[in-house]
């Protein structure tokens, strides 16, 4: 014969807890019991039973604990037996608790997913509306809201974190939650309250009916969501049916009206904005010009391009390949990774960045989208080509004495071959302009070099180039014998 | 100008306001207001508060600060060239509407966008003196998303990363070519230097400072844009490889993609016709494909026709079907990588048939419990007490799946 566990209707999760403690730590099995809350006491013969003291610790999966938390406030009358039952068969076999397959575990998921969802469209439709006064100093409010599980009390917290600056109550036909002076009580069986009318339902009611858009009739969608049971509830879903019954009017009425003219200040408008220049900042000379360059179809996907930067009375000028990831962003040249190498080989070969102008063969970031990174293609010949444009202003501006050209992109693009770096690199070469250059290898390969030892060795390539560079600058210093 | 009422002006700009699409409200920091100095909590994930009839869900308070505007950009019913009323909300109304609302459980908090008067910087500062007041004096802990200028100054766009959850910038068309013939005034190179600023600024707050402390939040739910759809030729393929680009440059959450609804008072030189609104759907799954699923662009355009997703099937099904080689899958040893590629499994499905598989062998009938979506899975793979046989290569296999034919309205 089975013996009845009685519940209390408020901390039904604890009780039940602990019930289920006691009764497995001494070996009662499921058969021998039926749990249920007071409301549902109804049985005939059976015997009530004392909770024993519990022996001995019980281990369970921490995700059937999660589980039952929510389970126990199902309105399903064998949620209590169904999960002790459970309970008896994981409690040997931890495992059980990720057979997304097992039918007694579907069935309790399936009750855990329900109360999870009665749980969410609790705290997304309970309206309140104002009973204080509004200058209170502290104001308060109600609700009257119809849940379809047990979810007040385990929903509580919710309201209490979100809304503790005022008081609140939320009846409900079962559990009442009310919240006063910064303290929570649960109450039973209240009547629904009569709750005077609240302004601002009008108000939200004319934005609900305003954020609608009748040519997006999607009638299912919106039902799917917010259940017919919840409308009596909330104030805007009067506005519903009229919003439905009228939209594909207002669609067509929309289609239908012809273009209008514009009114006559747009014309006044326009010309005031344009004298402001509101969009467009003024950039000087060749600055102004890049930003509109479409000489090649890498503007449309790059940032922005990347001119280059330092002194324009330079006497050295650095050629890199073109901007990466991080340049396009921040629209400044050698400001990633390479950058850091860079700035590290410059250093050691007793440079000082500042004083150098430092630029790309091509001023856009070409790249492809690997997932979520943008990874650097090389630029192509032709691209190379119409970029050259823009060097050479460059070169032309700042009229350096020596370029130091980094990796096969800038060589091609300064002394018009790009071939064999390694073995030309660290010399002296006539450049297109008839300015010296010094072929040297780009930080990016030096960091792509997965091998430790080559990289130094790249590396240490790259700092006795500048070297020679920085060497070359000395010996023709203006003015030195 | 007619002086309009609160509820005329909140009429007037909700209305303005509904062709952005995104009213998320998730993902930002955790807060409450457990200590009762302040109003409202954020809890990760967003709560649609409420539901309108064209199946969108309002979860925030969506509205423009002012319609008036200096632009004339065709596909916007706020442009200087249309005859729409015209309102302007005081930061006092703002500031009101979104307290008494949230107080009341109606929204998670503020999504504010604005026409462009005077000038950006003008517009840019009364939106952040907003955002300002509602944190600073009425200690809103609740969610509040900026549409931000592109071209406001710096200063404001740094207060107004450190006062939101969200920003955003809207990229308007799939192209700069459509960019520049419909919305004159905008310039995309700036859109974009705008989003490449907030992501390097996110960056910036995430690292600690020289000093060891943290940096200031910066827009902690980062940031978003939308793309309208159908109101130029681009096809979904341009429309995904620029997606793609936004996602991997500028680290956004969200592309959302808007299917241009004809609005009142148009201009001529837009199409009038319904919104796309399948087409929409589509290019959302393959977002969620491209971003969630481990696919490659080129994969999913290489199983459309002329460069636009199939409206029939879905996109993975339509992959799928495009490359029946490589299925069906046997679900009992099948990799992840493998299965995430099933039509009909989602990614709940497929971590729940990789925790069952520890311990025991799947059949039929525990893929239906795990929730997958057997319709369309069954010809793809192999399992205990199902095996597809001929099915799956089929030559009518896609016609099981695509609605039939539907019969030319006549007039």
């Amino acid at each position: 014969m089975t013996a009845k566990v009685i519940l209390p209707r408020i901390g039904t999760d604890a009780a039940f807890r602990h019930a289920a403690r006691a009764f497995s730590t001494n070996d009662v099995p499921p058969e021998a019991l039926h749990f249920c809350d007071k409301a549902e006491m109804t049985g005939l013969f059976d015997a009530d039973i004392a909770i024993p003291q519990p022996r001995g610790e019980l281990r369970l999966p921490k995700s059937f604990v999660a589980l039952t938390n929510a389970a126990v406030w199902h309105t399903d009358a064998d949620r209590f037996d169904r999960l002790y039952a459970f309970l008896w068969r994981v409690r040997d076999k931890p495992s059980l608790i990720q057979d997304r397959g097992d039918a007694a575990l579907a069935q309790l998921r399936r009750m855990e997913k329900a109360v999870h969802r009665c749980q969410h469209k609790m705290k997304a439709f309970v309206r309140f509306r104002e009973i204080g006064e509004v200058d209170a100093k502290r104001r308060s409010f109600a609700a009257w809201f119809e849940p379809t599980h047990h979810t007040v009390e385990p929903t509580a917290q919710f309201f209490m974190r979100r809304f503790a600056d005022m008081d609140w109550r939320i009846v409900t036909p079962d559990v009442t939650a009310i919240f006063e002076a910064g303290r929570i009580r649960f109450e039973l069986d209240h009547p629904r309250p009569s709750l005077p009318t609240d302004a601002n339902e009008a108000l939200w009611t004319t934005y609900f009916k305003n954020i609608f858009n009748p040519a997006r009739l999607k009638v299912k969608a919106m039902t799917s969501e917010m259940p017919k049971k919840y409308w009596h509830n909330m104030p805007e879903a009067t506005a519903i049916p009229e919003l439905i019954s009228t939209a594909p009017a207002h669609a067509r009425e929309m289609a239908k009206a012809a273009p209008t003219l514009a009114p006559p200040r747009a014309v006044k408008v326009q010309e005031a904005a344009e004298k402001h220049q509101h969009w467009e900042r003024s950039r000087e000379g060749m600055h102004a010009a890049l930003a509109d360059c479409s000489r090649c179809p890498l503007h449309a996907h790059a940032t922005q391009p990347v001119p280059g930067a330092g002194p324009e009375t330079a006497r050295l000028m650095i050629v890199g390949e073109q901007p990466g990831d991080i340049e396009d962003l921040t629209g400044t040249p050698f400001a990633g990774p390479s950058g850091q190498l860079l700035n590290s080989a410059l250093r050691a070969a007793g440079l000082a960045r500042e004083q150098i102008y430092l630029t790309n063969a091509v001023k856009h970031f070409k790249f492809q989208v690997r997932g979520k990174r943008r990874v650097h293609q090389r630029p192509s010949a032709v691209e190379i080509e119409k970029c050259r444009w823009w060097l050479k202003t460059e070169i032309a501006n700042v009229s350096p004495e020596l370029i130091v050209v980094l990796g096969a992109t800038a060589a091609l693009a300064v002394t018009g071959d790009g071939q064999k770096i390694l073995s030309r690199r660290g010399q002296i070469e006539q450049g297109k302009n008839g300015v010296p250059v010094i072929v040297s290898l780009h930080p990016a390969h030096v960091l792509r070099n997965p091998n430790a030892e080559e990289k130094a060795q790249l590396r240490q390539f790259l700092v006795s180039d500048l070297s020679q560079a920085s060497l070359w600058l000395e010996a023709n210093l203006k003015g030195a014998s | 100008m007619a002086r309009y009422s609160i509820d005329q002006k909140l009429a007037i700009l909700s209305d303005a306001a509904k062709y952005d699409a995104s009213c998320a409200s998730s993902g930002s920091t955790r807060r409450d207001s457990r200590d009762g100095k302040g109003l409202g909590s954020n809890e990760g994930s967003g709560i649609c508060h409420a539901y309108a009839p064209d199946g969108r869900c309002i979860s925030l308070l969506k509205i423009l600060m002012t319609n008036f505007c200096i632009y004339d950009c065709a596909y916007c019913i706020n442009r200087v060239s249309s005859n729409v009323r015209r309102a302007r909300f005081s930061v006092d109304e703002v500031v009101r509407l979104t307290i008494e609302f949230y107080r009341r459980n109606y929204i998670e908090g503020l999504f504010l966008s604005s026409g462009i008067i005077r000038s950006p910087d003008a517009t840019m500062e009364d939106m952040v003196r907003i955002a300002r007041k509602l944190r600073e004096e009425e200690n809103f802990r609740g969610y509040i998303h900026l549409k931000t200028i592109p071209d406001a100054a710096p200063e404001l766009i740094e207060e107004a990363g450190r006062l939101a959850d969200r920003l955003s910038i809207n990229v308007e068309l799939p192209t700069d070519a459509s960019v520049k013939k419909h919305a004159p005034e905008k310039n995309p190179e700036q859109i974009r230097r705008a989003m490449a600023d907030v992501r390097l600024r996110r960056q910036a707050a995430r690292d600690k400072t020289h000093t060891g402390r943290k940096a200031p939040r910066f827009a902690p739910a980062g940031q978003s844009t939308q793309v309208i759809i159908g109101a130029d030729d681009a096809n979904d393929t341009t429309i995904l490889r620029q997606s793609t680009r936004l996602y991997g440059g500028y680290g956004l959450k969200r592309v959302y993609y808007s299917a241009f609804s004809p609005i009142p008072d148009a201009t001529a030189r837009l199409p009038l016709v319904s919104p796309p609104l399948q087409r929409e759907h589509r290019l959302y799954q393959a977002d969620w494909l491209l971003r969630f699923y481990d696919f490659e662009l080129d994969e999913i355009t290489e199983a459309t026709t002329d460069g636009n997703l199939d409206l029939d099937v879905d996109p993975k099904l339509a992959w799928a079907l495009a490359n029946r080689a490589r299925f069906p899958v046997d679900v009992n040893t099948a990799p992840k990588e493998l299965l995430l590629r099933v039509p009909g499994f989602g990614i709940k499905s497929v971590n729940r048939i990789l925790s069952t598989r520890r311990h025991r062998k799947l059949r039929y009938e525990d893929l239906l419990r795990i929730g997958a979506l057997m319709k369309n899975a069954r010809p793809f793979i192999t399992v205990l007490g199902w095996s597809p046989g001929a099915l799956t290569d089929r030559a009518d296999l896609r016609a099981l799946f695509a609605p039939p034919p539907e019969q030319l309205r006549l007039l």
